[in-house]
């Protein structure tokens, strides 16, 4: 089960305004199956970008990175929006839910868009993820009648729905408290424990970062520790 | 399926801000039915105005006028062929005006496939005698049924009827304009006098309004009968063949030939009145001009309510474009969102067009001039509600793709980082 599912080689990026900075510099890293991995560093030293980057979101960059065997490179935007909602789960610091759609629409959203399962299956599957995550009783509300706390569980959930290979997150307790923030990472660790989930966390908070299997340390676009 | 996902985003957006989208389609709405409206009114008005002349007057019309010879007989003369020849004050021959071998002519014409119809006609020149004065005056004898059926001279009988004409011997039906002059009712005996000098009593039996007054005070209509003894002619004496064509823009190919084979003058419509269809052209230019402008200003309106409602949903545009939805799919959310304020203001324009136009069909609209027109003109030409759905698609299409392809080009980590 030891595969690199992602893998990300000399990546280097630069910002051009206003004046041109190396903001990654010759990052290499690998994330193999059913890791639970964190990146931690001073805000600024490029841990974002380098999410962005190794999510396909961000394409501007040198270097080549691989996701499941296939390279991402010269890959049409199209292609990468499916790359994105076939092998990709994200969580966000804000959860970016829709409020013109109910919670059970909005972790569907995704499901449909692959259109891998019937409507109705993917609506089963979509309440088997809100049950893991223990918020199936709020599946018909809209999300501004949730919770911080619930809302960042649904937005979990959304990244859940398509089994992706790997869950990636952007300081997904960053805007909770610590009671949600315990709640976000225990689900974590469940996903990592008992169903194998590879799990990418952005995060500024040691605590949270000691906790995970591996933690790679960045600073001034270098990973110093892996 | 990707479809109607993408339809199920776009309805949801489009609830989101219900208002604002009732608002555009109005826009749209408002357009549809003015452009609507206004092209069934014009096009009403202008198939009147075109019906006053052309309902009336003969596609092609055969007649023999009196014009000096343009062959002369030195022309005719061996010696002086290679020669330029003046003559001056040539002066026209005493020619006969009927039409010779008209009752050929006239089978002929009835045999042509091109040929609605034939009347005959003769134009007589008279005075009409009112106590110790003459007025001058036209007479059209007239084949009474060939005229009904070929020039609508029954809607023009105002009062009286037309066909009386045809019944009693020695009748007239006034022109309105000349009835007036002379005072006369129906009923009554009015002399004229030829220009030969041959003086003749006719009963009037009805009265002609044509809305062209300067006609109505000259001309008057009798039988064909009437009008041969009037001028002591014989039986077959026809001045005027008025021919009808199946497709009137054959008219002056028509003309051309006829005036040939017959040997007669021919003069066709189009030459005759060029500026009626100048004006009728003209017309319609400037209502579909309004018409456009008023789609093209909903289109605008279109326009600035898709590009609020990206501003106010880049986030979630963001997230979908995150999460897996593509460029395209983006811009297919929008373009749907534009094609369903268009096809649903578009439609209920449609609907609201049509009322607008049956009720500007109900306002009266009496006017000495048309005696045959009661209420405004209106035509109910499906073409126009054709053009319009087109013409409203088209516009919101426009009016969405440049919105759309913002969103589409929309780039979510400059979103979701700027939380």
């Amino acid at each position: 089960m030891n595969t690199k599912i992602l893998e990300a080689s000399s990546i280097s990026k630069y910002f051009h305004d206003p004046v041109t900075i190396q903001i990654l510099k010759d990052i290499k890293l690998t994330v193999d199956h059913g890791e639970f991995v964190s990146i931690i560093g001073k805000s600024g030293c490029g841990k974002s970008t380098l999410l962005y980057i190794l999510s396909t979101m961000d394409t501007d960059y040198e270097g080549d990175l691989i996701i499941d065997g296939v390279s991402m490179r010269n890959k049409k935007e199209a292609d990468l929006a499916l790359v994105r909602n076939e092998k990709i789960g994200f969580v966000f610091q804000f959860h970016y839910l829709l409020n013109e759609f109910s919670v059970l629409r909005n972790v569907m959203l995704p499901g449909l868009k692959l259109d891998k399962y019937k409507e109705k299956e993917v609506e089963e599957r979509a309440y088997q993820k809100l049950k893991i995550l223990g918020i199936e009783n709020e599946a018909l509300k809209k999300p501004n009648q949730l919770s911080g706390g619930q809302k960042q569980r649904v937005a979990i959930a959304r990244a859940l729905i398509n089994d992706p290979l790997i869950i990636m997150g952007d300081e997904p307790t960053g805007n909770l408290d610590k009671k949600n923030s315990e709640i976000v990472f225990n689900i974590f660790q469940e996903l990592s424990q008992e169903y194998n989930q590879a799990l990418l966390i952005v995060t500024h908070d040691n605590e949270f970062a000691a906790r995970t299997n591996r933690i790679i340390e960045m600073e001034d676009g270098r990973i110093i520790k892996m | 399926m990707n479809l109607k996902l993408i339809a199920n985003v776009s309805i949801s957006l489009l609830r989101a801000r219900l208002k604002q989208t009732m608002v555009a389609a109005i826009g749209v709405t408002f357009s549809i039915t003015m452009f609507i409206t206004l092209l069934s009114f014009m096009s009403g008005l202008n198939d009147m105005l075109d019906g006053l002349i052309v309902n009336r007057t003969p596609h092609v019309r055969l007649y023999k006028e009196i014009k000096p010879s343009k062959v002369q007989p030195i022309d005719n003369s061996e010696h002086y062929r290679n020669h330029y020849n003046f003559v001056s004050s040539v002066k026209p021959k005493n020619e006969r005006l009927d039409i010779y071998n008209n009752g050929t002519i006239m089978k002929v014409l009835n045999q042509d496939p091109r040929v609605l119809g034939v009347a005959p006609r003769i134009t007589a020149q008279v005075f009409y005698n009112v106590g110790a004065i003459d007025l001058t005056g036209v007479i059209n004898g007239v084949d009474v049924d060939a005229e009904a059926r070929l020039y609508f001279f029954k809607d023009y009988v105002t009062s009286g009827n037309y066909i009386d004409l045809r019944n009693i011997p020695n009748s007239i039906v006034l022109g309105k304009g000349a009835a007036e002059k002379m005072l006369a009712n129906i009923g009554d005996v009015i002399q004229v006098t030829t220009s030969k000098g041959e003086r003749m009593q006719l009963k009037v039996v009805g009265f002609f309004q044509s809305g062209i007054q300067d006609i109505d005070k000259v001309q008057s209509y009798t039988s064909i009968t009437t009008a041969q003894k009037l001028l002591g002619e014989p039986k077959s004496y026809i001045t005027d063949l008025q021919i009808k064509l199946k497709d009137i823009t054959k008219a002056p190919a028509v003309a051309k030939e006829f005036q040939l084979l017959f040997n007669v003058d021919a003069v066709d419509i189009q030459t005759a009145n060029s500026q009626f269809e100048t004006g009728s052209t003209v017309r319609t230019i400037i209502s579909y001009a309004v018409g456009v402008t008023l789609l093209i200003v909903a289109g605008f309106g279109i326009y600035n309510i898709l590009n609020m409602m990206i501003y106010e949903k880049m986030d979630s545009i963001a997230i979908l474009k995150a999460t897996g939805f593509s460029g395209k799919d983006v811009n297919r959310i929008f373009i749907l969102i534009a094609l369903s304020i268009g096809v649903f203001g578009g439609l209920l324009g449609l609907l609201c067009g049509f009322g607008l136009t049956s009720l500007v069909h109900q306002i009266p609209f009496n006017t000495a001039a048309l005696p045959t027109v009661h209420t405004f003109p209106v035509n109910y030409n499906s073409k126009y509600y054709l053009i319009g759905i087109i013409f409203s698609i088209i516009t919101t299409y426009f009016a969405g793709y440049f919105p759309s392809r913002k969103a589409s080009k929309i780039d979510p980590v400059i979103i979701i980082r700027g939380k």
